[in-house]
């Protein structure tokens, strides 16, 4: 199929940018969205013009790094898919796609589709880890969960980090995404010696970037990954918890 | 719709954020968040949320006629005596009202600007929400409209302002209310606002659970049915009011 596509181009992140469009031709259905816009640099490359900058890493939907907004919408037309799981097939010949970056303050661009993400970075380094000597492997199932709670913290590890939540918020806000990397350790025994200084340094250092959310549920609507909104709730008590009680880094 | 887009200020590609400077203070530490705002938004809310229940009920003695209405304000001045000065429990009233009121508009002025800077300046050509409801979009524009008819409404019922309620009698209550309900004019703002109250609070009164984090696959479900019995009340048993003085049942 051939298509029309109409494109964010930003030379760097301190300049103006503005759409250009593309056409783009001989795209086969199978493709998926990330393969064709290879094959759109290929056909740009091979007229001399310079390609367009957008991310990728492992193609299957697991590391968050290809979120791009299609069409107004996160991650393309199909729910809970990321960009390099959308395919081609979803469109028709003659098409028109709309390719923008994410954007958010929190986000800036450096260079047409490719956005800086270190703001996520920076609040995985607050609080998304546990603090665990290291050795040898401990024995599975040597601390029992309980099944429920075991899937629930499950649903918010899926989270990838894409920023899709943070790109369809009206407010910029990333609290879908801090609200998963809290919920995934505080809700199982390995998470609690730090549970509300996680909380709490995850929710300071969210807030230097980020806006604050007005429960539009945008985000989960936006997230490939469906993670709940429960889990925003799930942050704001224990947040409230860490505030009240002191319990949190000085 | 514009796509110019300003460059953003801040170095990419290693984003620091500002060292966080905790307050000593657990008040002054929780405002100083968003989420600690939002606690406030949320309680201020709901302290707003029973005022305007209770009031309403209270106000239904319109439909019993002038006695009722009458004897309940002097009740209302009296309420608590002889432990609690005349006018003790209703000046109490207001200094909570007010305070809630001020928090409530403050935390939200600042959550905006706070979110049109998260937001930034760069829009997206295209945009489909997929979530967000009307009243979700319009909490500012029901908020600021609810604020100034709580201002009206005092000029015309409280305070008595002449050129707003001609007729006003001090502690006339029956007659006041209603010469400002046969006012087409006096009575439509009073339905507007009441519409945009329901929708403040369809939202609002959902929002403050996920809001406080109270939050359980237990109850859940019906966060959305007393957001909406809520709202529908409210709107519904206020807007019924002036309503029946406009069609002649009381008056
Ligand atoms: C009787 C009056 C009012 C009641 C009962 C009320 C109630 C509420 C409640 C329960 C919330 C949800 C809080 C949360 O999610 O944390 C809320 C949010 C809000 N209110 Fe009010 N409110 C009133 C008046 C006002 C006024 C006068 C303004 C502004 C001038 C205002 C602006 C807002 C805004 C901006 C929000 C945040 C909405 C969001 O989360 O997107 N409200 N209100
Ligand atoms: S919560 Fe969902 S949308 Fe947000 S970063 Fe994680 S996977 Fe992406
Ligand atoms: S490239 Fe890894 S999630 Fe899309």
């Amino acid at each position: 199929m051939d298509l029309t596509l109409r494109i964010w181009r930003q030379p760097r992140h301190d300049t103006p940018g503005d759409f250009v469009s593309y056409q783009v031709t001989g795209v086969p259905e199978e493709a998926s969205f990330l393969e064709m816009l290879d094959l759109l640099n290929e056909q740009l490359s091979e007229r001399g013009e310079e390609p367009v900058v957008f991310e990728s890493d492992c193609r299957e939907g697991i590391c968050g790094t290809c979120g791009l907004m299609i069409d107004g919408r996160p991650h393309g037309p199909w729910g809970n898919t990321a960009t390099c799981q959308l395919h081609m097939r979803a469109y028709a010949d003659g098409d028109e796609i709309t390719i923008e970056p994410w954007r958010a303050t929190g986000f800036p661009v450096i260079k047409d589709l490719a956005v800086d993400r270190s703001a996520f970075d920076r609040i995985i380094e607050a609080g998304g880890y546990i603090s665990t000597p290291t050795g040898a492997a401990p024995d599975a199932n040597l601390i029992p969960v309980d099944k429920a709670t075991a899937d629930r913290a499950f649903e918010a590890a899926a989270c990838i980090g894409c920023g899709a939540c943070v790109a369809a918020c009206p407010n910029g806000a990333a609290q879908l995404f801090a609200g998963a990397k809290v919920a995934q350790l505080n809700m199982l025994p390995q998470g609690q010696p730090e549970r509300y200084q996680r909380a709490a340094n995850v929710v300071d250092t969210m807030e230097a970037f980020f806006g604050s959310c007005t429960n539009h549920g945008e985000c989960q609507a936006a997230c490939p990954k469906d993670i709940s909104i429960d889990f925003i709730a799930w942050l704001n008590r224990d947040y409230r918890k860490a505030k009240l009680s002191g319990r949190q880094a000085g | 719709m514009t796509t110019s887009s300003t460059p953003p200020s801040r170095p990419v590609g290693n984003q620091q954020p500002p060292k966080i400077e905790r307050r000593g203070n657990v008040l002054t530490e929780l405002y100083r968040s968003a989420l600690g705002k939002k606690y406030l938004m949320a309680i201020s809310g709901i302290v707003l949320m029973a005022y305007v229940l209770i009031h309403m009920i209270g106000n239904w003695k319109l439909f019993e006629g002038e006695a009722s209405l009458n004897e309940y304000a002097i009740w209302l001045r009296e309420l608590g005596e002889p432990l609690i000065p005349e006018y003790g429990a209703i000046w109490a009233t207001r200094v909570i009202l007010i305070l809630a009121f001020g928090v409530h508009i403050i935390a939200a002025a600042q959550l905006t600007r706070m979110n049109q800077l998260a937001r930034g300046s760069g829009r997206y050509a295209e945009r489909h929400y997929a979530a967000v409801d009307f009243a979700g979009r319009t909490m500012r524009w029901t908020g600021v409209i609810v604020g100034l008819f709580v201002v009206f409404h005092l000029a015309d019922l409280t305070w008595g302002v002449q050129w707003v309620n001609p007729q006003w009698e001090y502690l006339e209550v029956y007659d006041n209310v209603v010469a400002s309900f046969a006012n087409p004019v006096s009575a439509g703002i009073y339905i507007l606002a009441n519409a945009a109250l329901g929708l403040h609070l369809y939202h609002g009164a959902w929002s403050l659970f996920q809001s406080m984090g109270w939050n359980s696959p237990r109850f859940n479900h019906w966060r959305r049915w007393f957001a909406i019995g809520f709202a529908v009340l409210i709107a519904v048993g206020n807007i019924s009011m002036p309503v029946a003085v406009q069609v002649g049942l009381v008056g």
